[in-house]
């Protein structure tokens, strides 16, 4: 009988999509799912997780205020259910507390892992090295797996029954505690999230300029605007919006690149996109090779033209 | 205060890898390197950090002893001395076997603070800082914007999808750091000539085994070969249907 303990991470009730994702990873490969869950509103969000494939709900009452508390809490969840593995979604909260579960299980970590699968009984993940140039198929021989699981990338689990909810206490035995959350507009989906990115560079000439590329974003609804370096560089955009190799990894369903050239910094952050559209008047710029369809020209002149057809699109839905 | 940056030598991000003939490691030959991106920042950071409270900068470094070049370049920056911890096979530990040997230099040097780059860009896990201040028993705040240290405590300051999050916790502590905490200097000629006087310490360690293991490294699927559908607003209809119908993403 094998299990796997899942980190849900969940907003004001909601799960988030990341974590349903891995309960979907988890369900295909284990015989038991056991998910932990902590914060305001873990009681309510708990009693769906059965529906995506946990088989029992551990509610730590109190948790969620300090990394370190909280790692304490999840290492003892996989202990005491004797799980093989430890997983969480590559969300900001998922890649901060994951090493230090692997750290207080005495096993190592793989981060931003895109495949989960089994051969014979041990785990194989894979993950990008070098910002995705490489793919490596990794296990482990150390006690426990542990691993977060990239984004947009497994099916969230679905067709599940009830789980069996259980209530722990969090450690109160902290080091660095969370003081306050100074909130993003709540409309602003992130980058790393959104199932439509749009994202502009250096083409655009300048940052107002950026006022296209956010009226198509806003087309979308569910869009998220991204940005290269050097428009991050240069001050136009905030660095939460770069993509790349030294920004966010993004894998949306549909990424479009406007006015930016595809260094190979930034391909690494985009290259898994499930559709690439770019726009550049550079008919041999790197982007177009990536990319499944391309528009060459002056971006002031084709972006809008877009934005007002996806509108057209979106008004009759 | 003592601090210490980590840091790591890492094939330049302009590298174009290839697998090696045993199919699970990267062939070496032909890699320029660097020091990962976030670690010079780390530096910076604690170099700004003694240049107001006083003390000292130590730079510790898992890796070759070809990395010597990089290591000078901290120390042109503002480092005062590096502790080079002698591993030729550094490329291919895990997290966990980087941070055990990482940690033990730390305590060795009586560190009150250990910056980190955010991440490594080479193997891209985002785990050895968090890691080394669980081993240690120190406070952690990962992928800092904004860090302040006073007195023994300190605050600092990360982005999450929630927003910007507020951390304090008390000294010692480890932090890592994520772009715009703080802007790497230029050298400066002076900076050089002051960096060939100072320590260089290579020291010999044993790094225990590797838990990770490659199965398999392969290049990525190539994507399917995309088309140009048309130049300016004029094809902007063919995108869409392109969109709607073909890839159906619309
Ligand atoms: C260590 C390191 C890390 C890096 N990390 C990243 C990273 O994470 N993310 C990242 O993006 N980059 C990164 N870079 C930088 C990268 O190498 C490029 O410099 C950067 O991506 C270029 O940004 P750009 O495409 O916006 O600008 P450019 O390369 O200047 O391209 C601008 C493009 O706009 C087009 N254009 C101009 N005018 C118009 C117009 N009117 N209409 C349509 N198109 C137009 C041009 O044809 C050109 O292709 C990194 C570099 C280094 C060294």
């Amino acid at each position: 009988m094998s299990t796997i303990v899942v980190h849900v991470e969940q907003v004001g009730g909601a799960p988030r999509r990341a974590s349903l994702e891995t309960l979907g990873a988890a369900r295909a490969v284990c015989d038991t799912v056991v998910a932990t869950i902590c914060g305001d509103g873990a009681a309510n969000a708990a009693s769906g997780l059965g529906a995506h494939g946990a088989n029992k709900v551990v509610v730590i009452e109190g948790a969620g205020t300090s990394p370190d508390a909280l790692a304490k809490d999840l290492a003892a969840v996989v202990k005491e259910h004797g799980a093989t593995a430890f997983l969480v979604g590559a969300t900001s909260g998922g890649r901060d507390v994951a090493p230090r579960v692997a750290a207080l299980l005495d096993s190592t970590l793989f981060s931003d892992c895109i495949a989960l699968d089994k051969s014979g009984d041990a785990l194989v993940v894979r993950r990008p090295w070098l910002a995705g140039k490489l793919l490596a198929d990794m296990r482990t021989e150390g006690p426990v797996l542990c691993a977060t699981l990239r984004r947009n990338t497994f099916q969230p689990g679905a067709g599940g029954g009830d789980a069996e909810i259980v209530h722990a206490d969090a450690n109160t035995d902290f080091l660095a505690v969370l003081k306050d959350v100074a909130a993003k507009a709540a409309d602003k989906l992130d980058v790393s999230e959104a199932a439509v990115v749009v994202s502009g560079g250096r083409g655009l000439g300048e940052a107002e300029n950026f006022k296209i590329v956010e009226d198509l974003a806003a087309a979308f609804g569910d869009a998220a605007v991204g940005a290269s370096r050097a428009v991050v560089d240069m001050g136009w955009r905030p660095h939460g919006e770069q993509v790349g190799q030294t920004g966010k990894t993004v894998a949306p369903q549909l990424y479009i690149a406007i006015g930016i050239s595809g260094a190979i910094q930034h391909l690494a952050g985009m290259k898994t996109s499930k559709v690439i559209v770019a726009i550049n008047k550079d008919a041999d710029a790197p982007i177009f090779k990536v990319a499944d369809y391309g528009i060459v020209g002056d971006a002031f002149e084709i972006v809008p033209a877009l934005t007002e057809a996806v509108k057209a699109v979106k008004a009759e839905a | 205060m003592k601090i210490v940056a980590c840091v790591k030598r890492v094939p330049t991000t302009e590298a174009q890898p290839v697998v090696s003939g045993d199919g699970t490691s990267l062939d070496q030959s032909g890699l320029q390197y660097m020091l990962s991106f976030y670690d010079e920042i780390a530096v910076e950071k604690a170099v700004q950090i003694k240049e107001s409270v006083g003390g000292e900068v130590i730079v510790v470094s898992l890796g070759p002893t070809d990395g010597s070049k990089e290591m000078r370049e901290c120390l042109a920056k503002g480092a005062d001395r590096v502790v080079l911890a002698k591993d030729e096979e550094w490329q291919s530990r895990d997290a966990r076997a980087t941070a055990v040997a990482l940690a033990a230099q730390i305590t060795a040097q009586g560190a009150d603070m250990a910056l980190f780059g955010r991440v490594a860009t080479d193997r891209d896990n985002a785990a050895v800082g968090p890691m080394v201040a669980t081993l240690l028993g120190w406070a952690c705040v990962t992928d800092v914007i904004e860090l302040d240290v006073a007195d023994g405590k300190g605050v600092a300051k990360r982005e999450s999808e929630a927003g910007i999050e507020t951390y304090e916790f008390s000294l010692p502590a480890v932090i890592t750091c994520q772009k715009g905490l703080a802007e790497p200097r230029y050298a400066g000629l002076k900076g050089i000539m002051a960096a060939k006087k100072k320590p260089l310490d290579e020291v010999d360690v044993t790094v225990e085994a590797n838990q990770a293991q490659v199965v398999k490294l392969s290049p990525p699927p190539a994507r399917a070969e995309g088309r140009i559908i048309g130049e300016g607003a004029a094809a902007v209809p063919a995108l869409m249907d392109a969109l709607r119908n073909e890839a159906k993403v619309l």
